[in-house]
């Protein structure tokens, strides 16, 4: 398949673009991160995101969405990255959806997609309990009681925890921590009883929670897939979300890159253009090339997802290890090309480089991913 | 079925009965891949006849004019020629700088003559051609090369000398850069001729390098005598031509970290060599990340190679992408080879002796280090980029 958008994504691609630049631009997240917004998204744009579509993008047409595919979605995401909108559109509308999509009974899709489509309802995907992402190490129980399960356990750095209505989380039925199997994935209402959740701050100023669940009751029909055999459905979605993430963390890289060279046209040191000096001229274009090399390996992956590839778990890993590589150089170079004006909070910069850093920690860092690409091909 | 699928199935059919098994093996050698010319040694029959039988169809040059010799292939025919070759690890039947360099530079600037006199040779391996490019006190600095080439009235007089020349001893004719107009700012003055390298004047001498080859020689030009009609393009037009060239040169120098189906994937190499795996990984976990993250480089590499390609189809590229790639590309093969000798530890740094295949891997390591020197350096590139691609260089 050749790796070029097609003409409904270029529009798609177009209208993100627009729509962000004009109402959701860096300066939407400085308002929230200075306000100490409740919500830690705005809420109106949001609902006009959902008006546009977005939250549907991937949800089928059966159940009131566009069907468009993670290509389509991965266009918005990377548009994101450039204006680090902050929104309920990864944990609800990638993250979520994904997962109702590939393990959800058709009771379960009836009843959440179309109200994720409509965005009345916003979900968070809960599966670490450590600052690290190692989605076998759960010690959360689940216990099989009367019809249902009784949850017990905590789950740590839950993207957009504490606005979610719903949360999606691992649990362990059988074995122990670190075992692949006896994993399963349940839905529970944020509101129910037993569920304490506390917001944490992270330097990216979006949304993250710590959640406890104590003695949490839950029906039968809350597990998400099958009982203790969640490892397929967990691997798909750290598939998803690596994906998704490194599209965002291309915008990411493209939108820091664009404005250090712009930078460098203007700012002038010893009676020149600091972008004369080959010195960082080297840099800029060594920048170029790898964020050249990243476009490619995302495009490719997000291809794979909409295929469902059987490379797709190699991809996905080998897409965000690249990507990691390239937006930790940019937005480091990014700051230090712009020198001192750079450190400030002032400048927009360092908000790409705070949300990078998070992001390149969600879903597994560039370590991890470089080992599971090993572990993929054998070695 | 449609046409090219069509096309795809005959081909696949005509490259299985005429591809010799000898001819679909990995390439160890220098000489495993053919240059052709008049002075070439055919390894075996079969290196000669495959050469023959790509030739006569013009598969070596498939999607030139057919008129000249060529396939007269469209792009979607050659690319399913290339993935069928690919398919059954065919070697290309023919590797040289006609085919590369100065072939696709004759399409677009020869004359008709030119042309008639030289592309069907080229397509059949007939004539190794060299280039005469670089120059002992010009190498980056490129336009400013100084080899003299005087109008004589019936014919042009050219004195100087070129460096760097890629097999000038066995080679047959040379694309050579002269200076035509030495009162033209130094872009303007230069111009591009052909001539055979039997000419009286033209002397060779081999240039030995760190890998302990001697692919390079210094080519001396004292009063050769050049053809008028061999004139490449207008006079003083060379350096337009020059960068033409340099286009394919990077192209085909950023190429040289693809890596060959058939080709041992590094990650094998070091199974192979460290006697295995423990737990199902390799033992030193180190290199085993450094594995990966060169196999996921590589893979992003060749990606790009692809969606350049498919942006360019599509009408949607940027262009100017070949420095890019260049650098890369050549950057990633350096790597490659710096973890291939680093996993063979010392015996990767064998020089002699038939146990260690007389030094091939630690030559091969060593003549990666100019892919980023040779057709404009990796630094050269980035000038490139910086000023072509993003706009930085003005002054204030």
């Amino acid at each position: 398949m050749a790796l070029v958008l097609n003409e409904e994504q270029t529009m798609l691609k177009e209208s993100a673009q627009g729509f962000l630049s004009e109402h959701a631009p860096v300066s939407q997240l400085r308002q929230l991160r200075d306000e100490r917004s409740e919500t830690g998204y705005d809420k109106a744009t949001w609902q006009q995101m959902v008006e546009l579509g977005w939250s549907g993008i991937l949800v089928p047409e059966a159940h009131g969405g566009l069907a468009f595919g993670h290509v389509g979605m991965g266009q918005v995401m990377e548009e994101n990255g450039r204006t680090l909108t902050a929104s309920p559109l990864l944990s609800t509308a990638v993250l979520a959806t994904s997962a109702i999509n590939y393990a959800g009974t058709e009771t379960q899709k009836k009843a959440l997609l179309p109200a994720i489509v409509d965005g009345s309802l916003l979900f968070a995907l809960g599966l670490d309990e450590g600052p690290k992402y190692r989605p076998s190490l759960v010690k959360a129980t689940a216990t099989a009681s009367g019809e249902g399960y009784v949850l017990n356990g905590e789950k740590q750095f839950v993207a957009d925890g504490h606005i979610a209505d719903k949360l999606i989380v691992s649990a362990r039925t059988s074995g122990d921590a670190g075992d692949d199997q006896g994993v399963s994935l349940f839905i529970v209402d944020s509101v129910a009883s037993g569920v304490e959740i506390e917001r944490v701050h992270l330097a990216d100023s979006r949304n993250s929670a710590m959640l406890r669940l104590t003695h949490v009751t839950l029906p039968a029909d809350a597990r998400l897939g099958e009982q203790g055999g969640a490892t397929s459905l967990i691997n798909y979605l750290t598939d998803v979300a690596n994906i998704h993430l490194s599209a965002e963390l291309l915008g990411v890289s493209q939108e820091v890159f664009e404005r250090t060279v712009q930078y460098m046209k203007e700012r002038s040191q010893y009676g020149a253009l600091i972008g004369s000096y080959q010195a960082l001229q080297h840099r800029a274009a060594h920048m170029f090339s790898e964020i050249e090399l990243a476009k490619s390996i995302v495009i490719k992956a997000q291809q794979a997802l909409d295929a469902n590839d059987a490379q797709l778990s190699l991809l996905a890993s080998a897409c965000k290890a690249k990507v990691s590589d390239v937006v930790t150089l940019v937005t480091n170079e990014g700051v230090q090309l712009h020198g001192g004006i750079g450190m400030t909070d002032e400048l927009d910069i360092g908000f790409f480089m705070k949300r990078a850093r998070v992001a390149e920690q969600q879903f597994g860092d560039r370590r991890y991913h470089l080992k599971r690409f090993a572990s993929l091909q054998n070695y | 079925m449609s046409d090219l699928e069509q096309f795809r199935a005959q081909t696949r059919e005509w490259l299985e009965a005429n591809c010799p098994a000898s001819q679909r093996l990995p390439v160890m050698e220098f000489e495993d891949r053919c240059w052709g010319g008049t002075k070439w040694c055919f390894v075996n029959e079969d290196q000669k006849r495959w050469l023959e039988v790509m030739a006569e169809r013009g598969w070596t040059a498939p999607d030139w004019p057919a008129e000249y010799g060529g396939g007269g292939l469209s792009k979607e025919e050659t690319k399913i020629l290339r993935e069928e070759m690919y398919r059954i690890d065919a070697r290309p039947p023919l590797f040289s700088m006609g085919l590369s360099m100065i072939g696709p530079a004759l399409l677009k600037y020869g004359s008709e003559e030119l042309k008639r006199q030289h592309i069907p040779n080229i397509v059949k391996g007939k004539i190794w051609w060299c280039q005469g490019y670089s120059e002992p006190n010009y190498g980056s600095d490129l336009a400013g090369l100084q080899t003299r080439c005087e109008d004589k009235g019936d014919h042009f007089l050219v004195n100087g000398q070129k460096v760097w020349t890629s097999y000038a001893e066995r080679a047959d004719w040379m694309f050579c850069l002269v200076r035509t107009d030495p009162d033209a700012v130094k872009h303007a003055g230069i111009s591009l001729v052909l001539f055979d390298m039997t000419t009286p004047g033209v002397r060779t001498s081999p240039i030995k390098l760190i890998s302990g080859n001697s692919p390079f020689c210094e080519t001396f030009l004292d009063d050769v005598r050049v053809e008028k009609d061999q004139l490449v393009g207008n006079i003083n037009q060379g350096w337009e031509l020059a960068s033409y060239l340099l286009t394919h040169e990077r192209a085909m120098i950023g190429n040289m970290g693809h890596t060959a189906a058939s080709e041992k994937s590094l990650h094998q190499h070091a199974i192979d060599v460290a006697g295995g795996l423990e737990n199902g990984q390799l033992g030193d976990s180190a290199l085993r990340t450094d594995i990966a993250q060169w196999e996921i480089d590589i893979l992003a590499f060749e990606l790009t190679q692809e969606r350049i390609d498919d942006e360019t189809k599509a009408g949607t590229g940027t262009g100017a992408t070949s420095s890019m790639l260049k650098y890369a590309g050549t950057e990633l093969n350096k790597q490659r080879f710096e973890l291939l000798t680093d996993i063979h530890g010392q015996a990767g740094l064998a020089w002699e002796g038939e146990a260690f295949d007389d030094g091939l891997l630690a030559s091969q390591w060593l003549r990666t280090k100019g892919n980023s020197i040779e057709g404009g350096t990796s630094e050269i590139q980035l000038n490139i980029i910086s000023k072509r691609i993003l706009g930085l260089g003005q002054k204030a």
